[in-house]
């Protein structure tokens, strides 16, 4: 049962919240999972840890070409801000997408990663950006991909009862690299995805994809990487022929569930090579 | 368990009062200050019956927790009229017979006020980001499009005089 709730008021006072509870405590950012999962039993604490008023953790920032994005930060605040539309458009639409905008207010994008959803929609974004989370803990800062950070379906490798986000980090697209988020959902707001998909790449001369990074999602215990399709794709000359072979080796590597809300293994899969050829073929607009 | 001081602002008036740890905003709105004009629908973030504007930003207040309001200013449908001078919003959904059964109406004002506040030329796309986290089970939302839009018109007529 809850006994306390504390408002830190810098990483330090979370940490030293977190180690005087023993393991007993767990950090709270907007609350929009952690609330839920509290009163459903399947989070439980003696104390919450309240990130959300450190003014350190508020902020988005721009750095030697990274983008660091503070663990206190909304997606609405993500949607809104001009920086990441331009240097990582992908990640604003996918923090447009999330819920509703009473949930965007107060959701952070942080959250999205720790909670581990496999289709988060912004964490999706964030694997596909090769983004990494700053870690602090009392053996001080670690750097972990956020690709690295599940553990399984709702489990992250980031312990909230002695860890904490402090920020998440990625670096700002250059000119020839394009984005792109496709998400296909039952309605246009508060419906989590069927299928989401994102997409970075960098362009060389003469339209050849000098890499690219594919995520699809949720086709696997965590936002999965087209790693065999990345593979493809590196390296050859853009062509209809090119993307729609791509799509379809996408799909082989996708193992989707069968959801009777969000449609079965089947459809998913079809739908699937739509939505990456789509993906791709926005992010090589986007690249040009 | 730990009772905790939260002072916030709510509808212009300072408040100080006692919270537990698991309590939400609408539990302290609704329960403690018996305003129970913002409604408790889904009690998950899927309805927002219970929106209320927290510095200037909508939100589902059956997710936020209580201590999360910590000098913040809170307004609620209770703070935006009264019954003999009513709000614009709650004029014209009224004259547009934008409520039927009224119960996501509170969530639905509050969610177009914070819009308001911000644009008072809102395009219908706005209004619908804007709504489109109040689910509604009668209206079909058209008519609470309309009575926005109006509100909008003699908010700014009100700011022109
Ligand atoms: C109605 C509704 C609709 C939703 N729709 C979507 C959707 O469409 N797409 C989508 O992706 N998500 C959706 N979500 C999920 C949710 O809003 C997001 O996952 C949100 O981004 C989580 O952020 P938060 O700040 O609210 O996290 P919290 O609830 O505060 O925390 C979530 C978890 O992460 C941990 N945590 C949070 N921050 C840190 C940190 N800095 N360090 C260590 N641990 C931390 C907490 O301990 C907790 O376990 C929805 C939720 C609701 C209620
Ligand atoms: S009661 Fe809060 S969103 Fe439904
Ligand atoms: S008027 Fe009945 S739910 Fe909207």
């Amino acid at each position: 049962m809850l006994k306390d709730y504390v408002l830190a008021m810098s990483v330090e006072e979370a940490l030293d919240s977190l180690k005087s509870h023993a393991g007993e405590a767990r950090i709270i950012a907007g609350g929009t999972d952690a609330i839920l999962d509290y009163q459903s039993g399947k989070l439980s604490a003696k104390c919450l840890v309240d990130i959300s008023k450190i003014d350190k953790l508020k902020k988005i920032e721009y750095a030697d070409g990274q983008i660091i994005i503070g663990a206190a930060v909304t997606h609405s605040e993500i949607k809104e801000s001009s920086l990441i539309q331009s240097k990582a458009p992908l990640l604003a639409m996918a923090s447009g997408s999330v819920g509703s905008l009473q949930i965007r207010n107060t959701a952070t994008v942080a959250g999205n990663v720790v909670n581990a959803q496999p289709a988060a929609d912004a964490a999706v974004a964030l694997v596909a950006l090769g983004a990494v989370a700053e870690i602090a803990d009392h053996n001080g800062t670690h750097y972990v991909p956020v690709e690295e950070m599940y553990a399984g379906v709702g489990k992250s490798t980031v312990d909230a009862s002695r860890q904490v986000v402090t920020a998440i980090r990625f670096p700002a697209l250059q000119a020839k690299q394009g984005s792109s988020f496709v998400r296909l959902a039952q309605r246009g707001a508060l419906a989590l995805p069927i299928l989401n998909v994102a997409v970075v790449l960098s362009l060389a001369a003469d339209n050849v994809v000098e890499w690219v990074r594919i995520v699809m999602a949720p086709v696997a215990p965590k936002p999965l990487r087209a790693s065999q399709t990345e593979k493809v794709l590196q390296g050859a000359v853009v062509t209809d022929q090119l993307i729609g072979e791509a799509a379809r080796a996408a799909v082989v590597e996708a193992s989707p569930r069968s959801s009777a809300l969000r449609g079965s293994a089947e459809y998913r899969k079809e739908v699937l090579e739509v939505l990456v050829r789509r993906a791709l073929d926005q992010a090589i607009v986007a690249a040009k | 368990m730990q009772k905790k001081v939260l002072r916030f602002q709510l509808n212009g008036q300072s408040m100080e009062l006692l919270v537990s740890p698991d309590e939400t905003l609408l539990d302290v709105i609704r329960d403690q200050l018996s305003l129970t004009g913002t409604k408790k629908g889904c009690g998950k973030g899927e309805c927002g019956a219970c929106t209320v504007i927290m510095n200037g930003k909508a939100v589902n207040s059956c997710v936020v927790p209580a201590m999360q309001a910590m000098d913040a200013e809170v307004e609620t449908i209770e703070g935006i009229g009264t019954s003999d001078n009513l709000h614009p919003l709650q004029e014209t959904f009224i004259d547009y017979g934008a409520i039927q059964c009224g119960f996501c109406t509170p969530g639905m004002i509050m969610s177009a006020k914070a819009l308001l506040d911000k644009n008072l030329t809102p395009a219908r796309l706005d209004i619908k980001e804007a709504i489109a986290g109040n689910i509604c089970r009668c209206t079909g939302y058209v008519k609470i499009e309309q009575a926005v839009l109006a509100a909008a018109d003699k908010m700014k007529e009100n700011k022109g005089q």
